[in-house]
């Protein structure tokens, strides 16, 4: 079993235009680290020293990981990871 | 008619990309932002050419990134400007205007940030357009695409205030109520809005629908005999309009239409949704999200992306964002109406409110030339003062009407406020 991790437009580049990459399932810092593996440059774009950058919001199963334990947050299998760009509503 | 516009830029890190459909930085993540050519508007925006333009925001066009004359056109904006005297004295103030934008088409500040995105969308050729919502903004975006004959999708957390959704699906759009609360909304659309080629209004047009906001700005200064006041206190939901206030008038100090001064600006939040005031207050570098939890929903947004530049421009400027409780809102939506004859939406009695905290703890000062935004109606959300009513009810009989209403001692005169 893996989950599923949904990908960003702005990120699509880098994963050959692929929106959605399964991966094996552990904590959102271990899928990051491999979707690094797979399609390298991905990291840097999500993680500023170590730290999920601050426009960029996470969420496993539609759970904002903030509320839960950030990059140590579990992810189940068959959970939808999903990177999404913060934006100002209203 | 060329536009001012130049580019749009990354307001972290600084990379520039062209004017077209984009809305964070493809390497950061970080919000875009349009950057204008500003000796260009300094040359074209004088005071005499914006008297003579139309009585909307596009008398401002030249300080918006658009670059046609503007087709789409409901006639938002240049709301009236009103000397608040009653609610000053009732606050000890002495120098108050309320800028009242529930004088907009569909009710809301939210018709100046639709009628920029609208515009663009159509000028980058994109036939539907699309939005999250708490509402005000649903309204505007289908009566705009309904104006414009344009395909519209409106997305907004189910359990909305029904007036909203009303008054949003009588215009023939498409409206999807979504099971969750604001912030799960915007997640959705920012996902579909990867997956489709639609102009969602707050997404992916969000840099040029952010700059209507600066109207609010422009028309104060104007207003006030181009100045601009000491101190303004406005809404703080995602933080762009709070942002987007400060630009405005940095803007028109950089072009020479008023001196060059920047007001204290106050942002104004809810206790069940206040993360931008929490941070406020507790010194920090970051807003930390926050699941919400009021009545005032068209602030409810728990992962506010504006709110560190919010933060950062009250610090600046002098300003503060103070946060108050339900009933604080509700006393305030009645104090507004009870003290002006403006009756606003929970964000006015948030907005309100806040000033009235802030005119008790000695932070606006009695001299200050105050300006609060109340950008709401209140008949969007009647259920929030519904039960603070009262009313007489007789026959139509005249000894009635002496007993139970003019002898029974319940009746209000024209002095008594909320507060007594």
């Amino acid at each position: 079993m893996s989950v599923s991790v949904r990908i960003p437009s702005q990120l699509r580049q880098l994963t050959s235009n692929e929106s959605i990459v399964e991966i094996d399932s552990g904590t959102v810092g271990g899928i990051i680290m491999e979707l690094e593996n797979r399609h390298p440059g991905i990291a840097e774009r999500l993680l500023d020293d170590g730290e999920l950058r601050r426009f960029i919001n996470i969420y496993v199963d539609g759970d904002d990981i903030r509320f839960a334990d950030g990059l140590q947050t579990i992810v189940k299998d068959g959970s939808e990871v999903s990177i999404v760009p913060a934006v100002a509503g209203g | 008619m060329t536009t001012t516009a130049e580019s749009l830029r990354c307001k972290e890190c600084g990379r520039t990309y062209p004017l077209q459909a984009l809305f964070v930085c493809d390497y950061c993540f970080g919000p875009l932002e349009v950057v204008y050519d500003y000796e260009k508007i300094r040359r074209r925006a004088t005071k005499e050419r914006i008297a003579f333009g139309p009585p909307s925001l596009w008398r401002y066009a030249d300080f918006l990134p658009v670059s046609e004359k503007p087709a789409v056109d409901l006639q938002a904006g240049y709301t009236p400007l009103l000397k608040a005297d009653r609610l000053a004295a009732e606050l000890g103030l002495k120098k108050l205007w309320v800028k009242n934008d529930t004088a907009n088409p569909t009710h809301s500040f939210k018709d100046r940030v639709v009628s920029v995105a609208l515009q663009r969308a159509l000028e980058l050729k994109f036939n539907v357009v699309a939005c999250a919502s708490t509402g005000n903004l649903a309204n505007s975006v289908a009566a705009h695409a309904a104006a414009t004959g344009t395909e519209a999708y409106v997305f907004v957390p189910a359990n909305l205030e029904i007036q909203k959704i009303i008054a949003t699906a009588v215009y023939g759009i498409n409206v999807v109520k979504v099971r969750g609360n604001y912030d799960d909304v915007n997640r959705l659309c920012t996902e579909i809005a990867s997956e489709k080629n639609w102009a969602f209004v707050n997404v992916n047009v969000r840099p040029y629908y952010a700059e209507g906001s600066k109207t609010l700005a422009f028309e104060t200064a104007e207003q006030l005999g181009w100045r601009a006041p000491d101190k303004i206190v406005t809404p703080v939901a995602s933080g762009s309009l709070l942002t987007k206030i400060y630009k405005g008038y940095w803007e028109l100090g950089e072009v020479g239409l008023i001196r060059r001064k920047e007001p204290a600006i106050c942002g104004a939040q809810a206790e069940g949704c206040g993360p931008v005031a929490v941070a406020f207050k507790e010194g920090l570098e970051h807003v930390k999200p926050v699941k919400p939890d009021t009545i005032a929903k068209s602030l409810a947004i728990g992962n506010p992306a504006d709110g560190i530049f919010a933060l950062e421009i009250a610090r600046r400027t002098g300003g503060v964002i103070e946060s108050v409780s339900e009933q604080e809102i509700v006393d305030g939506i009645r104090l507004l109406a009870q003290t002006t004859g403006i009756f606003t939406e929970t964000a006015g009695g948030v907005t309100t409110a806040v000033l009235a905290k802030l005119a008790a703890q000695g932070k606006i000062h009695s001299q200050d030339e105050t300006v609060i935004y109340i950008t709401g109606d209140g008949l969007k959300t009647l259920d929030a003062v519904a039960d603070t009513i009262s009313t007489f009810e007789i026959d139509p009989v005249l000894a009635q009407f002496e007993d139970q209403v003019l002898e029974s001692g319940a009746a209000a005169s024209a002095k008594q406020l909320v507060s007594e």
